[in-house]
């Protein structure tokens, strides 16, 4: 039982004495907060500009839809899975979109955000019906439907490019426009991080998937519908990369058959860099969504620092590394404090 | 995912090209019909082509293989062909791989051997990788005419070359000089930093710019490459104004980054601060030329390219032209060329979209 109920990261009452140190290393982000200030501060130091309002709105725009796939991630990576396919879907999602308000220009943002949600439900419950009934190891499954799904936005799309002139005016606004000095993209996405962290931390199914991930033989023996938890993680995986599609229709104005190629690369470091767990079990939404906030700032202030192009791919690959070290020694700081303190309870 | 990446990165824009074709399926359709009622209207040109050394024959077998399908580019050359080709009274076919990897065009190039077609349109992936092929097909008897993208020039039989580089390089700084009132700090946000055409035409803007009085005011401060990918392009533009306070300009050869640098610009404060120019086609172009982010940019006709690569192809194979430097051949309603030096055929200077001619095109 201890191993399917996992203490969780949101429950530092458990710990009477030293609370405040233990919150702050029990919270695995910490060595991602310390590298985005330091990345910030040290790239301010040298272009103040990096600091304005507008390039902080970019960078918010820039991580606003790898946060939302990270989560999507998070949520699969937690119940020991994966997902490649994701920028396919965002591809596909976007794709269908963006055509279907060239069609019908008057439909409202929100009816295409839950166009987008649909389809990429629709691809994420393949890939759930693939892992689980298929009995087929996740990386090989979504590596399968990430070229499946390609080949169907080339086949649904040909040659065809949808431009920002093709696409209603209020859909690109969107894409643009902010509320109180926020984008509604950013908006849009640290609603859902909020939705899904509750979700994982205070409800039954999320808490499963964390069992799920911790254990899959335990979990079952405990007797978690496994299948139907894998469902909801995939289709919920799915979900967050079809409503990225939307977001990348509105915020570049044109989408053709690649849009998304190559983005499952970046969701998945984002959410290994947030300190998730690649074997499932441990980690937080908000850690992934930090992870993604990290790598767009590290990708943002390169081109700033005027750093060589051809340095930068190597930087970057470093960059996760170091922080990936960093958040590995945190995270054994922790054990290591935490056995301690087990015996001394005990 | 391979697949798609490479087929974007490949050193050359055309790669990069993209033209909107969903919106105008039926309009292209309506526009082939009318370009062969034109044709057939001054159905004369084939006497006009016997002046110049002979007869196009009829009946010939054409295939245009493209780097890859699914490339709008290529998809609007294709359309450029099929209409020729049926002024021709033709057999048009348009066949390729689906990915830009060197070798994958091998195959293709020996099956339209082997069906002994008359005439192979190419647009090749790398210049010596299909060169054996290309032999052996030529030995068949097909005529081998390369466009857009050459092979070694000892393995065609001409090279319908899409403009002139050094006239795409001094049209774009002439923009972009334009735009800026002649002095400033300009930079270039291009596709990859290997990409072959990209870094000729920077060549020659840096040469302008250091030889010619007219730009003595111009200095270009930063070159930096958006991979021909969306979010990469956003984010070299944005570097590009931090780091840079006084920037005037920013000159994007490649239909991405130009697409992506105006996108950015639109929704930023920059908007009508930065001059924007490069190579754009209309339809992508449109939205950000009419609400006044981009001024002026360039880009030739794919789909006239197409249209006299076929001419070109069903010429060599009619023997009305041997590649050889001084030939003239007459390309229905473009008129007559003269094949230059090494075999190419230069489809003409960069046409230049503004807001009183953007509407004009459909592409």
């Amino acid at each position: 039982m201890t191993l399917v109920a996992r203490p969780t990261d949101s429950a530092p009452t458990t710990r009477t004495g030293s609370t405040l140190l233990d919150a702050v290393l029990r919270f695995r982000a910490l060595g991602l907060l310390i590298a985005l200030v330091a990345m910030v501060a040290a790239t301010a130091a040298v272009n103040s500009r990096f600091v304005s309002q507008q390039s902080i709105r970019d960078i918010l725009l820039g991580a606003a839809i790898t946060i939302l796939l990270a989560v999507g991630m998070t949520v699969v990576v937690l119940t020991r899975g994966i997902d490649l396919s994701v920028g396919s879907v965002l591809g596909l999602s976007a794709y269908v979109t963006a055509d279907f308000l060239q069609v019908n220009p008057g439909t409202p943002v929100p009816v295409a955000m839950l166009l987008g949600l649909a389809i990429g439900a629709g691809c994420g419950l393949v890939n759930g019906a693939v892992i689980h009934f298929g009995k087929v190891p996740a990386l090989v499954a979504t590596l399968g439907t990430l070229y499946v799904f390609r080949g169907i936005v080339y086949f649904v799309a040909g040659g065809s490019r949808i431009n920002a002139s093709d696409m209603p005016r209020g859909f690109l606004d969107f894409g643009t426009d902010r509320v109180l000095g926020i984008p509604y993209l950013i908006i849009v996405s640290l609603v859902v991080v909020v939705l899904a962290g509750v979700f994982l931390s205070r409800y039954r199914a999320g808490r499963d998937m964390y069992a799920l991930g911790s254990s899959p033989e335990a979990a079952k023996l405990a007797g978690i519908p496994a299948g139907r938890r894998l469902l909801t993680a995939y289709v919920l995986c799915g979900a967050l990369a079809g409503l990225g599609g939307v977001l990348h229709a509105a915020r570049f104005g044109t989408v053709d058959a690649s849009a998304g190629s190559g983005m499952e690369l970046n969701v998945v470091a984002a959410v290994v860099v947030g300190g998730v767990a690649i074997f499932g079990g441990s980690g937080t939404v908000f850690g992934a969504a930090l992870g993604a906030l990290l790598l767009t700032v590290i990708s943002n202030a390169l081109p700033v620092l005027s750093v060589d192009q051809f340095w930068q791919q190597a930087i970057v690959g470093a960059l996760i590394l170091g922080a990936i070290g960093l958040d590995r020694f945190v995270g054994l700081r922790v054990s290591a404090s935490l056995r301690r303190k087990d015996s001394h309870v005990d | 995912m391979s697949a798609s990446r490479t087929r974007r990165v490949r050193a050359f824009t055309s790669a990069a090209l993209g033209l909107s074709l969903a919106l105008t399926v039926a309009a292209c359709g309506g526009t082939t019909q009318d370009s062969n009622e034109d044709e057939g209207g001054g159905g004369d040109e084939p006497a006009a082509t016997a002046d110049a050394g002979g007869e196009f024959e009829t009946g010939l077998s054409i295939a245009m293989l493209p780097k890859s399908v699914n490339n709008p580019y290529f998809d609007a050359s294709s359309e450029g062909a099929e209409a020729a080709v049926g002024e021709l009274e033709g057999e048009y076919e348009y066949t390729g791989p689906s990915d830009t990897a060197a070798s994958s065009q091998v195959s293709y190039i020996n099956t339209l051997s082997q069906q002994a077609a008359d005439v192979i349109l190419l647009s090749a992936n790398d210049p010596n990788a299909l060169c054996s092929s290309l032999e052996q097909a030529r030995a068949a008897g097909t005529s081998v005419v390369t466009f857009d993208s050459d092979v070694d020039p000892s393995c065609r039989d001409a090279f319908v070359s899409q403009v002139d580089g050094a006239e795409v390089g001094r049209t774009l700084i002439e923009m972009m000089s334009e735009q800026i009132g002649g002095e400033g700090q300009i930079a270039i946000l291009s596709a990859t930093a290997n990409a072959t055409n990209q870094n000729a035409w920077i060549a020659v803007i840096e040469e302008e710019l250091a030889n010619n009085p007219d730009y003595a005011n111009v200095e270009l401060v930063a070159t930096v490459y958006g991979d021909d990918e969306d979010e990469k392009s956003f984010q070299e533009t944005q570097g590009l104004l931090q780091a840079n306070p006084e920037l005037k300009g920013i000159i994007s050869p490649t239909t991405v980054g130009i697409a992506a640098a105006a996108r950015y610009l639109q929704g930023s404060e920059y908007k009508g601060q930065i001059a924007l120019t490069g190579l754009g086609t209309p339809n992508q172009m449109r939205e950000f030329v009419k609400d006044g982010t981009v001024t002026e940019f360039a880009l030739w006709d794919p789909t006239a390219l197409g249209e006299l690569a076929a001419y070109a192809g069903a010429a060599v194979a009619s023997g009305i032209i041997t590649g050889a430097e001084g030939d003239t051949f007459t390309a229905g309603e473009l008129g007559e060329y003269t094949v230059g030096a090494d075999g190419v055929i230069i489809l003409g200077p960069p046409t230049r979209f503004n807001a009183d001619n953007i509407d004009d095109f459909d592409f």
